[in-house]
Order: structure tokens, then C-alpha cells, then sequence
């Protein structure tokens, strides 16, 4: 099968980008050092083509009553127009089917943005629950997605933007602005500030290299995969999925449980979770030593086995940093990583590692 | 395209040799090495003195991505290893074949040098391995 390809694709190759098969879509990977592109969305501004995750708009009388329903996090929190917030879409048994931004566009009217690689089964799920409720479930492909991140982001692109959107200038974080064709966010996935930009794909080119004219750099997947982990944010696929408990993953914060009288799909299984105790926890982990941690590594506790589920060298660190799932019973704040055989001490810290350009953990060294 | 120096001998799992002029080899991973890996983040290179047997895991490079074993090419006796890596791992993605080299070492059978491929021979086997 051959690869979809987004409204980027010509400008990737241009820019001399490596492409591989992310989740079926032809994505760059780096446009030269992953390292290189890591450091320049911290200390200056990088642009990322995410137009493989996809735009779907929920709307009608009942849009509101559908995503209190669909969602763990709660759409009566969102009071002002074009604000956002952040939740999982899980299933029956708890299990996160997706995690994804949803914006209230005024009025009956909403916007998410979901995951490519479970697009497909997202919009499936949300129309077959839809089939109850007086509500359209519409995905928006037309839409290339860019996303511009770092200290400079938003000085560099607000000149760029069509002028009756350059008013995102005092955007507060998790709010939009949008006209009948563009959609301005300050959202992100780099602990950055910044903005998400949704506009026509046939837009997408010309205001690519507009912005590379302006001093923002192309940045690529492996970038992106780094930044978010030094952020503390997860990856659905990796740090949870349609099995995971989402209290086990740090995402118990999404999960809005405070009015009681709402019922959403998975709310049985969460409440009956937290009665019994959750038997596993989220932590941030931080290797000193030489190695690194990876999806995958053992860790031992006195409690028994953990895993981590997102690991990786931390450039902004220049020490190994990652997300593991232990035991909930371990209290212990050193505990040993299987790094290729060898057994090696880590420090167990908040899952947050990175933040607007600041460690947010003491090193030793 | 990446580069494979003629002057050099190369093995299949991407390891260049260099024969210098007093019989020692010096070693290293190949510039399609590095691009494979991407940025290095920790080099383990064999200690001085130790003895390695050719096509045994014998040095580490670590990227951002994955740690890949280094296979000795030859079998023999490790005399120096380049200790400008410990601190510097990215001079093996910015020079491969020349500051980023790994080890250096006393082959005990310097015919097995006759058994590794020359640069042709090793552009045409990376070419069938892509």
C-alpha cells in the first residue's frame, strides 16, 4: 500500500528531509540532526507539519450533550469561545481509545483534533455513539496542520497570519481564534510556546516557506518525539492505549469525574478503579550514567518489574530521561534500570522534565 | 549518497579499517553508519590492552534512537581507543572516517585484512542492503 502523503510532502523533499511510515503517512523523520532541530525549537523557532492528524467537527443541537457523553474530560468546563482542553476518549472498559484537543467554536459547534494512526477507528466511534444524539460528526481533511514552537514561535509567525487573525497575539494557552478559513491555536507539544495552525492544504506550501523565510526551521518526527517527552507529555501508541488503565498514565488529571450526574462511555470502570486502588503509577525517571532509557527497559523495584514507556536521550539534558509505569507501592526515589544487561541506578522524579526552555529537574552532576 | 574512502577496507556490518604505516589498523563506523544511527549521544569504545576476536561485539555507539554494537574486524590486541569521544560522540556523525575514528589495534593475523571489502564492494553492498 503505498503512503498517504500530506500538502507538505514537495516541501519536505525539498528541504532534503529523510521520510519514513509514520502511521501509514510519508512523515519526516529529520531534515538532517534530530539533535540539531530538538535545540533549535528551545532556544529559538521550528515549524512541524502534523497535517496526518486529523480535523473532525462535531456539531448541533446536542453537540454539547454528545462530547459529555464521548469524553472523560468535561465540555461544560470550556465558558468562553474558542477555548480548548485536552481528553481521552475511552472505551467501556476504561481503555483510552484516543487522546485529543477539542475546541468549543461557539454556539453548538466543537472542533478536535485527533491522532493519524487512530483517525480512522476515532471517527468511526464517534459516529456510531453520535447515532443517539442530535449531532453531525464531520471529519475535515481538507485541512493541512502546522505547528510552529519555541520562544520566538509567535513573534516570527504572527506577521504571516491573514490580518484578521493576528488578534492569536492575546491568545492565552488552549485558546483559538478562526476565520472562515484559517484556525489560529496556541497549543503545542513541545513545552513551548507557540501556535497549531490549521489552514486550506493548497495555503500550505507557500506559507511553509514563508515561515522558513523568517527564521522558523523545519523540524522533524524525531524532534517532536523528544521535545514532548522532556515536556511530560504522552504518546498515545506508546505511554497508553486501548488497554491502559489512563490512571496508570499520569492522565487522571483528564479525567473529569466532579459532576456527578454525567455519565461518559468508560466512567464505571475509572470509579470502580479507583475504589480498588490503582495497582500501578506514572513516574519520570532520570539516568546520570551512560545509557539510555528506551521504550521497553526493565526497571526493577522491591516492589517487582516496571517498564518504561518512553525513553530517550534528553537533548536539552545531555542525560537520559523517561516515563516508566511501576508498581504504585514503590516510594523508593532510586531504583535500577536493565540497560542492556547492565544494571544501572535512576532517579525517580516528576514526569516533567523541560519546560518553556527550563530544566525542570535538578541534576547531580 | 555517503562517502566510502577507497584507501579503506570495510566489513558488512559497517566498519571501516585503516591499515597505518607501523602494522596497527585503525577502526571505525562508516559515514552510512552514522546517517543510519543519527546523532550519537555516547560512544563505549574497548580499553587498551584489551584482546578482541574478530566479529565479536567489541564497542558500543548510542544514538538518539538506538544503541547499535561495534563488531571487531580483525582479531587482535586493542591498543588505544579515541578518548575525544567520551566527551564528543557527535565527531563520529561530523568526521566518520577521520576525528570520529573508534579504536586502534594489533591485528595477530593481518591476512584476515584480505577478507574485508574494498570501498566498491562495500558501496555495492549498502546498495543492496537499502
Amino acid at each position: 500500500m503505498s503512503l498517504k502523503k500530506t500538502p507538505l510532502h514537495a516541501a519536505h523533499q525539498r528541504a532534503g528531509a529523510k521520510l519514513v511510515d509514520f502511521a501509514g503517512w510519508e512523515m519526516p523523520l529529520h531534515y538532517g540532526s534530530q539533535m540539531e532541530e530538538h535545540k533549535m525549537v528551545r532556544a529559538g523557532a521550528g515549524m512541524f507539519d502534523v497535517s496526518h492528524m486529523q480535523v473532525v467537527d462535531i456539531h448541533g443541537p446536542q453537540a454539547q450533550a454528545f462530547l459529555r457523553y464521548l469524553l472523560a474530560n468535561d465540555v461544560a468546563k470550556l465558558k468562553t469561545e474558542g477555548r480548548a482542553l485536552y481528553s481521552c476518549m475511552l472505551n467501556e472498559a476504561g481503555g483510552v481509545i484516543d487522546d485529543l484537543i477539542i475546541y468549543w467554536t461557539g454556539g453548538d459547534s466543537y472542533r478536535a483534533v485527533v491522532n493519524a494512526a487512530t483517525a480512522e477507528g476515532d471517527i468511526a466511534h464517534m459516529q456510531q455513539v453520535a447515532k443517539d444524539f442530535e449531532v453531525n460528526v464531520e471529519p475535515r481533511p481538507e485541512f493541512a496542520l502546522i505547528a510552529i514552537q519555541g520562544p520566538q514561535a509567535v513573534q516570527k509567525t504572527l506577521p504571516l497570519l491573514p490580518e484578521d487573525l493576528r488578534k492569536a497575539d492575546d491568545l492565552k494557552p488552549f485558546s483559538a481564534v478562526w476565520n472562515d478559513f484559517w484556525f489560529v491555536a496556541r497549543t503545542g507539544y513541545t513545552g513551548e510556546d507557540g501556535f497549531e495552525v490549521m489552514l486550506p492544504a493548497e495555503q500550505a506550501d507557500g506559507f511553509w516557506e514563508q515561515l522558513k523565510d523568517a527564521g522558523v526551521n523545519p523540524i522533524g518526527l524525531g524532534a517532536r518525539d523528544t521535545l514532548r517527552l522532556e515536556a511530560g507529555m504522552n504518546l498515545y501508541g506508546t505511554d497508553m492505549d486501548d488497554r491502559t488503565n489512563p490512571l496508570t498514565a499520569n492522565l487522571g488529571w483528564t479525567i473529569a469525574l466532579k459532576d456527578a450526574e454525567r455519565d461518559f462511555i468508560g466512567r464505571k470502570a475509572i470509579e470502580q478503579w479507583k475504589a480498588e486502588g490503582v495497582p500501578e503509577r506514572m513516574v519520570g525517571l532520570v539516568l546520570e550514567g551512560r545509557g539510555v532509557l528506551r521504550g521497553g527497559t526493565r526497571i526493577e523495584t522491591p516492589a517487582g518489574d516496571g517498564v518504561v514507556t518512553s525513553g530517550s536521550f534528553s537533548p536539552s539534558l545531555g542525560v537520559s530521561v523517561a516515563f516508566a509505569r511501576i508498581p504504585a507501592a514503590v516510594d523508593a526515589e532510586e531504583l535500577q534500570a536493565d540497560i542492556r544487561g547492565r544494571m544501572l541506578p535512576v532517579r525517580v522524579v516528576k514526569p516533567v522534565f523541560v519546560r518553556n526552555g527550563e530544566p525542570q529537574i535538578e541534576l547531580n552532576r | 549518497m555517503s562517502e566510502a574512502p577507497k584507501d579503506l577496507k570495510y566489513t558488512k556490518s559497517h566498519e571501516w579499517v585503516r591499515q597505518e604505516a607501523d602494522g596497527s589498523v585503525t577502526i571505525g563506523i562508516t559515514d552510512h553508519a552514522q546517517e543510519l544511527l543519527g546523532d550519537l549521544v555516547f560512544v563505549e569504545a574497548p580499553e587498551a590492552g584489551a584482546s578482541v576476536e574478530a566479529g565479536s561485539a567489541c564497542a558500543t555507539v548510542e544514538s538518539v534512537k538506538a544503541a547499535s554494537d561495534v563488531y571487531a574486524p580483525l582479531s587482535g590486541e586493542v591498543t588505544e581507543a579515541n578518548e575525544e569521544l567520551a566527551d564528543s560522540p557527535e565527531k563520529v556523525n561530523e568526521s566518520p572516517f577521520d576525528e570520529g575514528w573508534l579504536f586502534k589495534m594489533k591485528p595477530s593475523d593481518a591476512s584476515q585484512l584480505d577478507a574485508l571489502m574494498d570501498a566498491d564492494a562495500y558501496a555495492a553492498h549498502v546498495e543492496a542492503e537499502s
